[in-house]
């Protein structure tokens, strides 16, 4: 599944340790989810969501 | 959806502290009651039946303890644990099975013994979570 979640971390200057913290999960779940080789978990994606203040939609992308 | 008030690092930190002393415990008291009967108890039935049920008893918690640390980690190293404990699970049933038949048709001069069977699963288990964790960095 593809995401928007590299670009919405840059357009806030955050780190992936960043938004590791705030997402209370590792920099390496973030690495893999930015990279596409992991997909989050529902409750995940609307932490993200939520987070940006966006819908899942507009974060994840089906492929 | 609960947010926790420590930080993730900290809560493996800590689960991770006391499945260390979890195990720790529980090598010491299986030691105990192997080397106990020869060195300390004069092979006392009834003392050797307490460290053993000590022993599992402390195993218990052992478990409960590892069940904890896996609960405790992010959605991706949980991923990564199940995926090696079904990779150990498999292979450890595969070829201890393997393992005895060798030994019933003798294919081996000796007797197929348990604690290489042990090896085995904490060996793939180790080779399972490393191969896991490279795969998705």
């Amino acid at each position: 599944m593809k995401n928007r979640l590299k670009v919405l971390r840059a357009e806030r200057d955050w780190t992936q340790a960043d938004l590791a913290e705030k997402l209370d999960v590792s920099r390496q779940t973030i690495n893999a989810i930015e990279k596409g080789k992991f997909d989050p978990s529902l409750p995940l994606a609307f932490k993200a969501a939520r987070l940006f203040g966006l819908t899942i939609e507009d974060i994840f992308l089906e492929e | 959806m609960t947010v926790s008030k420590t930080s993730l690092n900290e809560r493996t930190k800590n689960s991770t502290r006391r499945l260390f002393y979890w195990n720790l415990a529980w090598v010491l008291s299986l030691a105990l009651a192997t080397f106990g009967p020869k060195y300390f108890w004069d092979n006392s039935v009834i003392v050797s039946l307490i460290t053993i049920v000590t022993n599992l008893v402390i195993g218990l918690g052992m478990i409960r303890a590892n069940i904890m640390h896996v609960k405790g980690l992010d959605e991706l190293h949980q991923k990564i644990q199940l995926e090696a404990m079904g990779i150990t699970l498999g292979l450890t049933l595969i070829v201890g099975i393997a393992y005895t038949t060798l030994d019933i048709t003798n294919v081996i001069p000796f007797d197929a013994k348990i604690s290489f069977l042990v090896i085995f699963m904490g060996l793939s288990y180790l080779i399972a979570v490393i191969l896991g964790t490279r795969r998705y960095r």
